[in-house]
C-alpha cells in the first residue's frame, strides 16, 4: 500500500508505529519526493505483511496518527498450506491436480516435492499452496479434498488446517 | 467398605484385582465372572486364589454361574464392567449395565461399547434409579480426561478437542519416523510386542480413535454423534516417503482424533503435525488438547492403555462413587 503524509520529521515513524501495533510486518519502504513536492507532502509506499482483518485497524490508526493513505495496493499471496498427498499420482496426472488449483487464480501451488517409489506402489507428494485469503485456501484445499476423492489419493493435511 | 462385582477378568479386570490385593483401597469384591465362570460371595472373594486360577488357564470361579447371575444376584454397591468392547451392539456389556442399574447399583466400565452407542439411555437409567454411571477408562486409559473436563473445567465452553487416542497407531508411526520402515513392518513389529491384535482393523482403521469421539462429544459435550457422523481415515496407507516429506519440514504424521464443536465435526486422519508440538509424543502415550475459554489450552498426556493403568481409571471411579454416595456398612 502506499501512504501519503506530511513532509516533516517523524512522520514516517508515525506510520510506520501503528504497522507493528496490529502485528504487521514491513517489507520494505519507499521514498518518492518528486510527486506531489509542491503540495509539500512526502510519498512514501509500504510493502508490509498483514494478519488477515487487520487492514480496517491499521488505517484506522494511521488515521489518528494524521497520515493519509492514498491508495491499497494489490493484496499478495500470504496464506501458506503445506499437505502431503499419497497414491498413483502419476498414473492419476498429478499435473492435472496442479493445474485445478492454480486455475482458480486466487491461490496457487508454489512447491511441491515428489518422491519416487518402487514401481507400482503408491508415491507421495508434498504440495504448499499460497493464497491471499483465507477464503480462497479453503477453496483451494476443497478442490484437493475432490480430487482427492475423485482419483482415490490420501490426503494428510496440517493439524491446522484451513476449515 | 466399598463392595463391587466385576465382569471381566482379563487384562484390565486382572489389573483391578492386582490393585486391591497391592493397596488398602477399602474395596470387596463380591462377585467375579469371566467368560466361561462366576463367583457369587457377600462374604468377599479371595482374589489372589482367583488370580492364581487364571494364570494358570483355568477358569476364575465355577462353570454354571453366569455374567448375568452375577449382575442379579450377587450383593455389592458398583458393578465394574470390563468385558470386551463391541462397538455394534454393545453386548452383552449393556445387558449387564442396564441389569444393575435397574438393582439401583452403580456402574463403573472401561467399555466402551455402552458408552458410545447408549449413553443417554443409561444415563436416564441411572439417574432414575439414583445411581452413578462411571466411564473415565473408556478413553485414554489412565488419563483422568473425563473428570478433569466435567469436574475440573466444569463452567468453561470447549471449542475444539483434539489429540491422539490411539496408542498402537502411534507406536506404529512412532517408529515408520524413527527408522523409515514400512507401514507393513511397523504393524509387524507392534504386534510382536503386544501393541496390536492378531486382527489391527479397529485401530489402524480410526475405528477406535473414532470411538472414542463420539463418547467424548456425547458425554462431555453435549453432542448426538454416532460413529456413523465420524470422518474416518486410518493409517494403513501411509509410505516411509510421506513421513520423510513431513520431516525434511521439521514435522511428523500422527492419528489425530478432532471434535469441533460448534461446526459439528468428528474427524480422525493422519496428520501433519510440527515435531516441537506437545501432541507429538512417542511410542503408545495418548495426548489431548483442550481447547476452552476460561482455562485456556490444556494438554494432557500419559498412558492410553495397560492393565494397571487402566485400572487406576477404574478406581478413580469407585472411590470418587466411594466418598460420595456409599455409606459404611
Ligand atoms: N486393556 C486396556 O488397556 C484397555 C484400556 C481401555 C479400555 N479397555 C476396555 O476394557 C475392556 C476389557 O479389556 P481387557 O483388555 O481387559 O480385555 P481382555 O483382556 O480380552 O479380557 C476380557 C475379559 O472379559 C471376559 N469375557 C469375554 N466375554 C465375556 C462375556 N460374554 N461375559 C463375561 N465376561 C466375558 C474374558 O473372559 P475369559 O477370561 O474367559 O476369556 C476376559 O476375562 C474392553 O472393553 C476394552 O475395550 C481396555
Amino acid at each position: 500500500m502506499k501512504l501519503e503524509m506530511k513532509d516533516q520529521p517523524g512522520q514516517l515513524v508515525a506510520a510506520l508505529q501503528p504497522i507493528s501495533a496490529v502485528g504487521g510486518n514491513i517489507i520494505a519502504v519507499i521514498h518518492q519526493r518528486e510527486t506531489s513536492a509542491a503540495a509539500e507532502t512526502l510519498d512514501v509506499q509500504i510493502v508490509l505483511e498483514l494478519p488477515e482483518g487487520r487492514l480496517e485497524n491499521l488505517l484506522e490508526l494511521l488515521r489518528e496518527q494524521g497520515v493519509s493513505v492514498v491508495r491499497i495496493g494489490e493484496e499478495r499471496l500470504l496464506y501458506e498450506y503445506t499437505l502431503i498427498v499419497i497414491g498413483h499420482l502419476m498414473h492419476t496426472d498429478l499435473s492435472d491436480t496442479v493445474d485445478r488449483i492454480d486455475r482458480t487464480g486466487s491461490a496457487e501451488v508454489t512447491d511441491l516435492s515428489l518422491a519416487m517409489p518402487a514401481i507400482n506402489s503408491p508415491s507421495s507428494a508434498r504440495i504448499t499452496i499460497r493464497s491471499t485469503t483465507r477464503a480462497e485456501m479453503k477453496k483451494a484445499i476443497r478442490i484437493l479434498r475432490d480430487v482427492a476423492e475423485q482419483k482415490e489419493l490420501l490426503i494428510i493435511e496440517p493439524l491446522e488446517d484451513g476449515r | 467398605m466399598i463392595r463391587i462385582a466385576i465382569l471381566g477378568f482379563g487384562s484390565v479386570g486382572q489389573g483391578i484385582a492386582r490393585a486391591i490385593l497391592a493397596k488398602d483401597l477399602d474395596i470387596t469384591v463380591t462377585g467375579l465372572a469371566d467368560s466361561r465362570s462366576g463367583i457369587i460371595d457377600a462374604a468377599g472373594i479371595d482374589i489372589a486364589a482367583a488370580l492364581d486360577r487364571k494364570g494358570n488357564g483355568d477358569p476364575c470361579g465355577t462353570p454354571g454361574i453366569s455374567p448375568a447371575d452375577v449382575v442379579a444376584k450377587a450383593e455389592y454397591d458398583v458393578l465394574v464392567e470390563v468385558t470386551p468392547t463391541n462397538v455394534e451392539t454393545a453386548e452383552p456389556a449393556l445387558g449387564h449395565i442396564r441389569g444393575a442399574l435397574r438393582r439401583r447399583k452403580h456402574v463403573v466400565t472401561s467399555n466402551k461399547g455402552p458408552v458410545a452407542l447408549a449413553y443417554s439411555e443409561l444415563r436416564d437409567l441411572a439417574a432414575a434409579n439414583g445411581v452413578l454411571l462411571r466411564y473415565e477408562a473408556t478413553v485414554c486409559g489412565a488419563i483422568p480426561l473425563i473428570h478433569a473436563i466435567k469436574e475440573g473445567l466444569a463452567g468453561n465452553t470447549i471449542s475444539r478437542l483434539y489429540g491422539v487416542f490411539n496408542g498402537t497407531c502411534n507406536y506404529i508411526l512412532t517408529r515408520m519416523a524413527e527408522d523409515s520402515l514400512t507401514y507393513e513392518q511397523a504393524l509387524a513389529e507392534a504386534r510382536e510386542l503386544g501393541y496390536a491384535e492378531a486382527d489391527p482393523t479397529y485401530d489402524v482403521e480410526g475405528i477406535d480413535a473414532g470411538v472414542k469421539l463420539v463418547i467424548l462429544a456425547n458425554t462431555v459435550l453435549d453432542m448426538q454423534t454416532t460413529l456413523d457422523d465420524v470422518e474416518r481415515t486410518g493409517i494403513t496407507l501411509l509410505t516411509p516417503d510421506a513421513l520423510r516429506l513431513a520431516e525434511d519440514q521439521d514435522c511428523t504424521i500422527r492419528l489425530i482424533g478432532e471434535i469441533i464443536a460448534e461446526a459439528g465435526v468428528l474427524r480422525v486422519s493422519p496428520r501433519i503435525v510440527a515435531k516441537s508440538h506437545s501432541l507429538v509424543v512417542e511410542g503408545t502415550l495418548n495426548a489431548v488438547t483442550v481447547e476452552t475459554d476460561l482455562a485456556g489450552d490444556l494438554t494432557f498426556i500419559g498412558k492410553g492403555a495397560g492393565s494397571t493403568e487402566t485400572a487406576s481409571a477404574v478406581i478413580g471411579d469407585l472411590l470418587y462413587i466411594h466418598d460420595r454416595y456409599v455409606q459404611s456398612s
